[in-house]
């Protein structure tokens, strides 16, 4: 059975043709990144400010003189986005409170990637959320410091090879566990959380919208495959997304006031292994570690799928 | 009309944000910096300032929030001390870099370790050549004119870099002095509102941080480098304007009694008031000493300082920072400034006052008569302080 999506707010004819984010950037060819990127910004509309961390996104689309942004943008550095854009809103804020610059609604958006959130920025990321700034936060998880060379992060899963966590005689890669950035930003009591993946586009533009226009802070997940840094082809990313949604090891939910959804939901998980076997960065994992991955995806969604029963949107 | 008030520095700093009527604080509490950011909380808790508080959790989204509310046109302000200016460095960096003119109060203070909350210029030495504008202050009424005009100079549109008010940590931050406070009306004369001419809107979207690739970095670097020495022509228009207005006036080298002098005595900060009365005192016995102060730091003021020290036999530099394996920082710039000069005094160094040791002016006293007798004769030690117990007797070499 194939899967079908829901569409909220979007139909086929109901995107925007207008890019945001335009052609002329530097990602490699066939990234997932790239492609949620576009489609979250065609969600967003012209009327934002992007605040954007140091990482793949903004080395690729900002080399000076050129730039791939009809948006404003800014850069400053890498772990401090949240508070780049903490001080955007409060500017904004008390700048049309004064009339200074007239009233209108601003969107104002952090992008990362997972090291930028769940690394080195998660602590301005948690001061951000706790000082109920009303911002939409973007990770863009490809599971690794792609822009550096594949080093892993903290939110680099288990099993996966990376040039820091390489797989060799004595070791499988990572030995340590995703670190689960929806779910702290859950615990924070931030009115929006959600995951999405490009592969699901409509799902992705909706929450995007939704967390845009939530009042308060909002954060979404979203996965973005990497041929480059998960070894696969460059024709696979939206494959891998399906895959990765269809067999639960990045289960597409959302969190509104703290009632649980899941947005694509399936009465059978597909096995993790059809997931794996199409990347190089599991290509080294024996039968036991995909059993024991398999045994971590069913563990995380039985949880999830008992948060979403328990508090039910 | 004015009004002459008993404030404290720090309470004098936060009064200068208020009635430059700043848009964004963005601030994090360390000793001895807090009076100033709990000044500013409470103004705004109170209705007496409008703007926006944002207490941010550490200095290094302070100063990354002060980049995101100027990005969008705010006038910005902070507030920080030692191992906060510390935290925030790299995005110190990104602030000139970027051309935002936040205003920053720094209350000097040591580093660690060991953990020292008191004063000494160790924090201020380490953010040298980050392309701020940087004043050293010495009372109160220096803090709030200063303050003032830093917002004034960084967000002239011919300027556009943030600016760095430094306040010796406890012996100015917390030390209560006459103010002068002027009119809310002189103040707007002087200070007019804010219009970042590259201010982040979706009306006209702007890219504002992008990378520097090999063939760029370079031509932008010596670009900023421009703009920022030739910031100096507004620094002094400002204090101009500030002169006319408010009545006192400002350089970026002070001097007193220096007429004729063949010894000068250098200091930056708070600790000049101190030094004066070593000066009074030796020009009382016929002494020819004077002293100089550098007020503003960066962009460096060569010219003014080269004319200030020209016809002086002796220089003495007091330094209250150690630049590790090298000396005095503040000695080795001036040092090498006069390098070019003919004829130059003789420059000789001490150090003290560090981590908050108090100097008094029986150690000025000491520190040029020593300084006079290191001029003559040479130093056989690594090291020269005052106010250090034990001897730094190796020989140099």
């Amino acid at each position: 059975m194939r899967m079908q999506e829901k569409s909220i707010k979007f139909g086929k004819n109901l995107v925007t043709t207008e890019e945001f984010f335009t052609a002329g950037h530097s990602f490699c060819i066939g990234c997932g990144e790239a492609l949620a990127l576009r489609l979250a910004c065609k969600a967003l509309g012209s009327n934002v400010i992007i605040a954007n961390a140091t990482g793949c996104i903004e080395i690729c689309t900002s080399p000076l003189p050129i730039t791939s942004w009809r948006i404003p943008w800014i850069h400053t550095l890498f772990e401090n986005t949240a508070a780049t854009i903490s001080g955007i809103e409060a500017g904004l804020k008390i700048l049309m409170k004064k009339g200074t610059i007239p009233e209108r609604n601003i969107k104002c958006v952090a992008v990362a990637g997972d090291g930028g959130t769940s690394d080195i920025g998660i602590q301005a990321l948690s001061g951000a959320f706790e000082r109920n700034h009303d911002f939409l936060y973007l990770c863009f998880d490809n599971e690794a410091y792609m822009n550096t060379g594949i080093q892993r992060s903290s939110a680099t899963p288990y099993g996966a090879s990376t040039t820091t966590a390489p797989a060799g005689k004595l070791s499988i890669g990572q030995i340590t566990r995703k670190k689960n950035m929806a779910e702290i930003a859950v615990a924070h009591d931030i009115p929006y959380v959600a995951t999405a993946c490009p592969s699901f586009p409509f799902d992705l533009m909706n929450k995007v919208k939704k967390g845009a226009e939530v009042e308060g802070p909002a954060y979404i997940h979203i996965f973005s495959p990497c041929p480059t840094g998960w070894r696969h082809a460059s024709d696979l990313a939206i494959e891998i997304g399906r895959l990765a949604v269809e067999t639960g090891i990045f289960p597409l939910y959302e969190v509104e006031s703290g009632r649980y959804r899941l947005n694509i939901a399936r009465p059978k998980l597909k096995p993790v292994e059809e997931y794996l076997k199409l990347q190089g960065r599991y290509r080294h994992l024996m039968n036991r570690e995909i059993e024991k991955i398999q045994a971590m995806i069913n563990e995380d969604y039985a949880k999830l799928t008992k948060k979403v029963a328990a508090f039910a949107a | 009309m004015s009004k002459r008030i008993g404030l404290e520095a720090s309470f004098a700093t936060a009064e200068a944000a208020r009635m430059a009527d700043v848009d964004v604080i963005a601030a994090y509490p360390i000793t001895p910096q807090t009076h100033i950011p709990e000044r500013l909380a409470e103004m705004v808790a109170d209705g007496e300032l409008n703007a926006a508080y944002v207490p941010v959790e550490s200095e290094h989204s302070a100063m990354s929030a002060c980049l995101g509310a100027a990005a969008v046109g705010a006038r910005t302000f902070t507030a920080t001390a030692g191992q906060g200016l510390e935290l925030m460095h790299e995005v110190v960096y990104a602030a000139s870099s970027m051309r935002y003119p936040v205003v920053m109060t720094v209350c000097n203070r040591a580093l660690s370790a060991p953990l020292s909350v008191w004063g000494d210029h160790s924090d201020a030495m380490a953010v040298r050549d980050t392309a701020w504008i940087q004043v050293f202050c010495q009372n109160s009424q220096e803090a709030f004119d200063l303050t003032l005009w830093a917002f004034r100079v960084g967000e002239d549109p011919k300027v556009l870099f943030p600016v760095m008010v430094h306040l010796d940590g406890f012996h100015l931050s917390h030390v209560t002095e006459p103010v002068i406070l002027p009119e809310q009306e002189e103040v707007d004369r002087f200070l007019p509102r804010f219009h970042y001419p590259f201010a982040l809107d979706p009306n006209r979207p702007m890219t504002h941080g992008g990378f520097g690739p090999p063939d760029i970095y370079s031509e932008a670097k010596i670009a900023q480098e421009l703009a920022f020495r030739q910031s100096k022509e507004v620094v002094l228009q400002a204090w101009k304007e500030f002169g006319d207005i408010f009545g006192r006036c400002y350089c970026p080298v002070e001097s007193y009694r220096i007429e004729g002098a063949k010894t000068l005595l250098m200091t930056m900060g708070s600790f000049t008031e101190t030094a004066k009365i070593v000066i009074d005192e030796r020009r009382g016995k016929g002494e020819a000493i004077g002293l100089i102060s550098l007020r503003l730091w960066r962009p460096f003021p060569f010219e003014e300082f080269r004319q200030t020290v020209k016809d002086a036999e002796i220089l003495i530099i007091f330094d209250r920072c150690i630049s590790p394996g090298m000396g005095g920082p503040v000695f080795s710039e001036v040092r090498s400034a006069l390098y070019d000069e003919e004829p130059r005094p003789k420059v000789v160094s001490l150090i003290g006052g560090l981590g908050g040791r108090d100097m008094s002016d029986e150690d000025f006293d000491y520190v040029v008569s020593r300084g006079k007798e290191i001029a003559e004769k040479g130093s056989e030690k690594m090291l020269e302080t005052v106010g250090v117990r034990g001897e730094v007797i190796r020989i140099r070499g």
